[in-house]
């Protein structure tokens, strides 16, 4: 068990895509389609420096959100959707080959990365990466995916003040 | 950019449900999911109103509404990956929250490549690399290997096309005057140093006149190394790599025609000439619509020659008739590599037969040069210029018809173009092949 409720994790474990939120130095979210990774602990995504305004934006506010909504990108028994609320933080102290310790989470949700990895030469700077921890500090779930209904609110004990 | 009443209709077929995000009181973005129908008529998007006071979006602050689809392939990942983002008002209306979008934002795989999506984010990972170099206090650049940088900056694997003529030369040469092992190794070395400095020095000519970066469809087969666009080596290395191959290239051809014969020397100054000028000023021959004619005239008759007169000490017709078909279908691989290239090349000023000509022009030009090419060997083989033999290298003609197909079929389409482009190269590569073969095929029947 992480630090997540066990219906949200399950549906980080097996999502293919979801939308992280983040907020523009003017103060307006914007979302991201991306693959999420969860080790029990830290939510991770990666990104390529050819997509880097998220990391900028990380960067200048950490606070972050994460919605897995679609319901034929996860494969969980009873579908539901969650959305996880966090501190994010950038990793980009080596953007060559540090994003690989993610790699065993991402090989497991799409195992052809090890194909494109393999013609790294052709896309050098898609592999120049980041990754993105978020320590989650609340989660919203809505059984059956009903956001006509109110979700449960978890707040995570790990929450910064 | 603001989203059209088409992008709006066209919302609910290409996307299942939406997700809003908007910063909540704490000043956490939220992002909730909820179902919606398109309204193109009044450029809205009514999304199903959320329930629970903690995740109601604010109607008096702009508001992000994004609409994802991916297709999960069990075993692989996923692709038809595309999404909609857009920004906007929300208000509260009976059971529902209207949003009129002003800004949208869009990628969908079917309708721009990851590659061009990847190609067009490159100036913002430059922009990142040079923050992150700021950030950190020491300079941050993207890295490959030395054995892939090499591959990439050198272009290596075109280095067949030097291989095929000078091949050619040295087995006509062995049929007609006898053959060395050490001098034909030494040509060979010395024409893929000259190619290799050609392949670079048109980088260094195409990043500082802006073609590269102009171009967003690059392929594996044009478009340049873009190393140096790509921050993973700096114009000078390049440059100074491009005179190396040069000058090595350029002292192996005077070594071999102070052994061989000065005569040598006239080809081997028209070859380096020629190679320097396909890009560099004042000449700038590729850009003037000669680049096919430089290529033919070097890839052909130049290397096989040379080739020829290492090992037979004299120029002679047979070599320099078997090297046009070569040297025409090499051009040929170039002429249809400057296809994806038109929008950057026209851009930049680089004249390509295919930026100066019509479609149906450049597929015409390109099955009637097919058509030469093969037409020459049959006359050359039939008529005894050539050995009979080489008759067999008409086999490989079958491989242009998927190029003229993909040319008709795809011209616009750069990435779709791709298989065709590496199928001209093994047309060229066969042909040549084939051409030698029939060579060995003589040699070994006249020694039995």
């Amino acid at each position: 068990m992480g630090v997540l409720p066990e219906p949200v994790e399950a549906l980080l474990e097996t999502a293919l895509v979801c939308e992280l939120t983040v907020v523009d130095p003017s103060g307006l979210p914007v979302t991201h389609p991306l693959i999420p990774f969860y080790d029990g602990e830290l939510i991770y995504l990666t990104s390529s420096i050819l997509f880097s305004k998220k990391l900028e934006h990380i960067k200048g506010n950490p606070r972050v959100s994460l919605s897995i909504s679609d319901p034929v990108a996860v494969d969980v028994e009873r579908f539901a959707r969650a959305t996880i609320q966090g501190d994010a933080t950038v990793d980009d102290s080596d953007l060559h080959a540090g994003w690989e310790r993610v790699l065993p989470l991402w090989r497991k949700k799409e195992p052809a990365i090890d194909m494109f990895l393999g013609k790294r030469v052709a896309l050098p700077l898609f592999f120049e990466r980041a990754v993105i921890e978020i320590r989650p500090t609340r989660a919203f779930f809505w059984e059956g995916g009903r956001t006509d209904r109110p979700p449960q609110v978890f707040e995570l004990a790990t929450a910064v003040a | 950019m603001k989203p059209t009443a088409e992008l709006i209709a066209g919302l609910q077929e290409r996307f299942g449900h939406a997700v809003i995000a908007f910063v909540d009181e704490d000043g956490y973005p939220l992002s909730v999911a909820t179902e919606f129908r398109a309204d193109p008529g009044r450029g809205v998007v009514v999304l199903n109103a959320i329930a629970g006071d903690t995740v109601q979006p604010p109607e008096d602050e702009r508001v992000n509404v994004v609409f994802s689809h991916i297709r999960p392939q069990p075993g692989i990942g996923y692709d038809e990956r595309r999404y909609v983002s857009l920004w906007g008002a929300v208000r509260r209306t009976e059971g529902a929250l209207e949003f009129e979008p002003d800004r949208v934002q869009q990628w969908d795989e079917q309708e721009m490549s990851f590659f061009e999506f990847s190609e067009r984010g490159v100036p913002q990972a430059r922009r990142y690399l040079d923050q992150v170099s700021t950030e950190t206090g020491r300079t941050v650049k993207p890295r490959l290997s030395f054995g892939w940088l090499f591959l990439r900056a050198t272009r290596l694997p075109f280095l067949t096309a030097t291989f095929v003529p000078i091949l050619l030369g040295i087995a006509v040469a062995a049929w007609t005057n006898g053959f060395n092992w050490w001098l034909a190794l030494l040509t060979l070395l010395g024409g893929a140093c000259i190619h290799l400095g050609l392949n670079v020095a048109n980088d260094v000519f195409d990043t500082t006149s802006g073609a590269d970066e102009a171009n967003v469809n690059p392929t594996q087969f044009s478009g340049g190394s873009r190393v140096v666009l790509y921050g993973l080596i700096t114009l000078r290395t390049l440059a100074l790599l491009s005179l190396g191959f040069y000058a090595v290239g350029i002292a192996i051809g005077v070594g071999l025609a102070a052994m061989r014969g000065w005569d040598l020397l006239w080809l081997g100054v028209a070859g380096a000439l020629l190679s320097f000028f396909y890009t560099a000023p004042p000449l700038k021959l590729v850009h003037r619509g000669l680049g096919e004619i430089v290529v033919a005239l070097g890839f052909g008759p130049i290397m096989a020659l040379g080739a020829y007169f290492v090992q037979a000490r004299e120029y002679g017709l047979e070599p320099l008739l078997v090297s046009i078909p070569v040297g025409i279908l090499i051009a040929l691989v170039l002429y249809v590599n400057e296809v994806p290239d038109r929008p950057a090349d026209a851009a930049t000023g680089k004249r390509t037969l295919p930026v100066r000509f019509s479609k149906d022009t450049v597929v015409n030009g390109y099955i009637a040069a097919v058509a030469l090419a093969f037409g020459l060997i049959a006359v050359f083989a039939i008529s005894g210029l050539i050995v009979r033999p080489a008759i067999i290298a008409l086999a490989a003609a079958p491989l242009a018809l998927p190029v003229i197909r993909a040319l008709r079929e795809s011209y616009e389409q750069p990435y779709a173009l791709m298989p065709a482009m590496g199928k001209n190269i093994q047309l060229h590569l066969a042909t040549g092949m084939l051409l030698i073969l029939g060579y060995v095929v003589a040699l070994v029947a006249d020694a039995l």
